[in-house]
């Protein structure tokens, strides 16, 4: 214990976007007519540099990991998160930088990479273990845990195409949990199965680490962060903005977002211009329509989403989703779907009849058209409902931390004869 | 295990590429295992494909040789010609299109984990390779049809059969090296691989280029550089022995050309792998 097992200094990397091209491979034709291009117009530079932009998706990361330690890497989305593990893993290069690793690296950037449709679980089991790095000789060995922790022993001769998405999943996760590694990197693979999994996959990984394995956590669910990690950094754009003990990072990460704010802007991904449209600003207002950081409680508020919507748009529909800062949902609101013209809009969501308790809540905005999303940002925005003492009825209210809502049910006590 | 150190840098060489590929060995195993599996699996009849596909290609070549009354040499039935060279041509066409496909197919695993990349279209060849192993029973029922006793040369066959391979996996590997970046390859490889049915020697035996005094010296020297000329004259020069000499300078251009393709398909693929997953 106690040992520094991954040394990470002064890591970037950028990736060369091209405006004009959709798509990220090029073709032939492309790559000649632009040499062809630059031959003449190496002088007059301006155009050739507009299409071309590059994008840090991460500058100058440092730190280090000791063996045995819990590392959560937390950060909205697009801060470059993935990227880190995918270098840590070496799927691909960076562009500046060194990291030095002490051991051998498992990756876990999915669930169930390389299952086949076609192979039986069974054959998968195989084929995932060895993708993953497993010798034959260890997959034989470990193969009836394996089996028993993914509870789907009577199917294991049914080629993977046919199980549901839970016990694909159970399946997948039950390969990597058995891995043995000295450095076990994980990305987001508990975003999938049912809860009880999910706490399953928990209690797995607390006890690889247990066994002085290094593990490296990447989440948006900052319950299961805190839950797992010792150690944690927080990336913002690519960049560091803590490093230390999770609770600091933590602390750090809700300061930043979910500081007394009631206007957030929303980060917009590049290429948001080419999307059908895109939500950009989150609005907290009282519900007269003045905005306000936070609410005392028992009083309903509204929700204001600023978006712009670049095309005429099908069946359009806007959504609002309330959850906990512990990634609990509460409750998701939809527009009725609605033919759109392009244009700039707003739409406000009113609560106007359930009363959340004290605390604070994140916002989820999604946009979709036709059924199909476009943009969906967890963590768009915050509200904060205070419990400065205001209630309308409070003879009824005990206690206002003992639940998430604070409406009363209908009581009516009887005495019985007896 | 546990000791090894890895450094992760921008343009960093690893110094024990060959190495980190024999380490991953078991990869390779199961892909090739997985790509065997799958390949005839919901087919109703199975690995019998492997043998259609060649007794009908076999069928029109042999057709294409009797209508243009190519010259055969003394003593070997057509069809036993055609065969010897449809079956390694079978070969070289499905293994050069797969690995040229094949990085690109298992594109959800070059972007998820680390492994040496030249496993990929390595273990592809595997299923080629046994193909051709089954694909050769029609061989030998031919031979048996038509009484034909092949002598010692047969047992170079296997020398043959991996200049096959190294003619497929040189050209394929930087095929697909190429098509990470460039899908015009899509649709480069079917074509490279319908021409060469006709400009190979298949319909045809070698000699008959050779000795044309019609044909031009310089055509010549083209028709041999296709490397399954080499193949191919080295394929009929195992079964029929006397029967079908090899034309040395020929062959040699052929063998040359082969390893060239091997050695730039390496170095190319070396030198882009780093780049396949931003860029797939």
């Amino acid at each position: 214990m106690g040992d520094t097992i991954i040394t990470v200094e002064n890591l970037s990397k950028s990736y060369i976007l091209k405006h004009q091209n959709k798509e990220r491979y090029s073709t032939l034709r492309d790559d000649i007519a632009d040499k062809a291009k630059s031959l003449f117009a190496s002088r007059s530079s301006g155009i050739n540099k507009l299409s071309r932009e590059t994008f840090w998706a991460l500058t100058d990361i440092s730190f280090s990991v000791n063996q045995g330690d819990r590392l959560g890497i937390i950060g909205r989305n697009g801060a470059g998160k993935s990227t880190i593990l995918k270098i840590l893993s070496r799927i691909v290069e960076p562009t500046k930088g060194r990291i030095t690793i002490e051991g051998c690296v498992a990756s876990l950037l999915e669930v169930g990479t390389g299952f086949h449709p076609e192979l039986t679980g069974r054959e998968n089991i195989f084929l995932n273990g060895s993708i993953l790095g497993m010798s034959k000789a260890e997959i034989r060995r470990k193969f009836d845990e394996i089996v028993s922790f993914s509870e789907v022993e009577k199917f294991l001769d049914t080629p993977v195409k046919r199980y549901s998405s839970g016990m694909y999943v159970r399946l997948a996760f039950a390969v990597a949990a058995h891995l043995e590694p000295d450095i076990l990197i994980v990305d987001e693979v508990l975003a999938v199965g049912d809860a009880e999994f999910q706490k399953k996959c928990l209690g797995k990984m607390k006890e690889v680490s247990g066994e002085g394995r290094t593990v490296i956590f990447v989440s948006h669910n900052m319950e299961a962060v805190q839950k797992l990690c010792s150690k944690g950094i927080f990336l913002d754009k690519g960049r560091q903005i803590q490093n230390g003990s999770i609770e600091t990072v933590v602390k750090k990460y809700l300061d930043v977002f979910a500081g007394g704010n009631s206007t957030f802007e929303i980060p917009l991904l590049p290429g948001h211009e080419q999307k059908p449209g895109y939500a950009f600003q989150i609005n907290f207002e009282d519900i007269s329509g003045n905005p306000i950081s936070e609410i005392p409680m028992g009083q309903h508020w509204q929700v204001r989403v600023k978006f712009k919507l670049n095309t005429d748009v099908k069946d359009f529909v806007i959504a609002l989703g309330v959850s906990t800062l512990l990634d609990m949902p509460i409750c998701t609101t939809w527009t009725p779907p609605k033919d759109t013209v392009k244009g700039n809009y707003e739409v406000v969501f009113k609560s106007d009849d359930i009363l959340f308790t004290e605390g604070r809540y994140k916002l989820i905005v999604g946009l979709s058209a036709e059924k199909i999303p476009f943009q969906y940002v967890e963590e768009a925005g915050f509200i904060t409902i205070s419990d400065v003492n205001s209630l309308f009825n409070n003879e009824q209210i005990v206690n206002t931390r003992s639940g998430l809502f604070i409406n009363q049910m209908q009581t009516s006590i009887i005495r019985l004869n007896s | 295990m546990s000791n090894r150190r890895i450094i992760i840098e921008p343009g960093a060489e690893s110094r024990n590429y060959w190495r980190d590929i024999w380490d991953y060995r078991g990869l390779f195993y199961f892909l090739a295992w997985r790509d065997i599996l799958v390949r005839y699996k919901q087919t109703a009849i199975g690995v019998l494909w492997s043998v259609i596909r060649p007794v009908l290609t076999i069928f029109v070549m042999w057709f294409i040789g009797w209508l243009f009354n190519s010259s055969v040499p003394d003593g070997v039935p057509r069809i036993l010609l055609v065969c010897a060279a449809t079956l390694p041509w079978q070969f070289f066409s499905s293994s050069f299109s797969e690995t040229s496909n094949s990085l690109v197919a298992n594109s959800n695993l070059l972007t998820k984990v680390y492994f040496p990349r030249l496993i990929v279209p390595a273990s592809t060849v595997i299923v080629c390779l046994l193909d051709f192993l089954i694909s050769f029973v029609i061989l030998i029922i031919l031979m048996i049809y038509y009484q034909y006793m092949p002598d010692f040369r047969m047992l170079l066959l296997p020398v043959f059969l991996l200049l096959a391979l190294i003619t497929s996996m040189g050209t394929g590997i930087y095929i697909a090296s190429l098509n990470v970046r460039y899908r015009d390859f899509k649709y480069v490889i079917p074509f490279i691989v319908q021409f060469g049915l006709y400009i190979s020697p298949i319909a045809f035996s070698s000699s008959a280029i050779y000795n044309s005094v019609r044909i031009p010296l310089f055509l010549k020297y083209i028709y041999a550089l296709n490397p399954m000329v080499g193949v191919i004259d080295g394929f009929r020069w195992c079964i029929f022995g006397g029967h079908t000499p090899i034309y040395m300078p020929g062959f040699l251009v052929s063998i040359a050309i082969s390893l060239l393709f091997l050695i730039i398909g390496v170095w190319y693929f070396r030198k882009t792998e780093k780049t396949f997953a931003d860029i797939i």
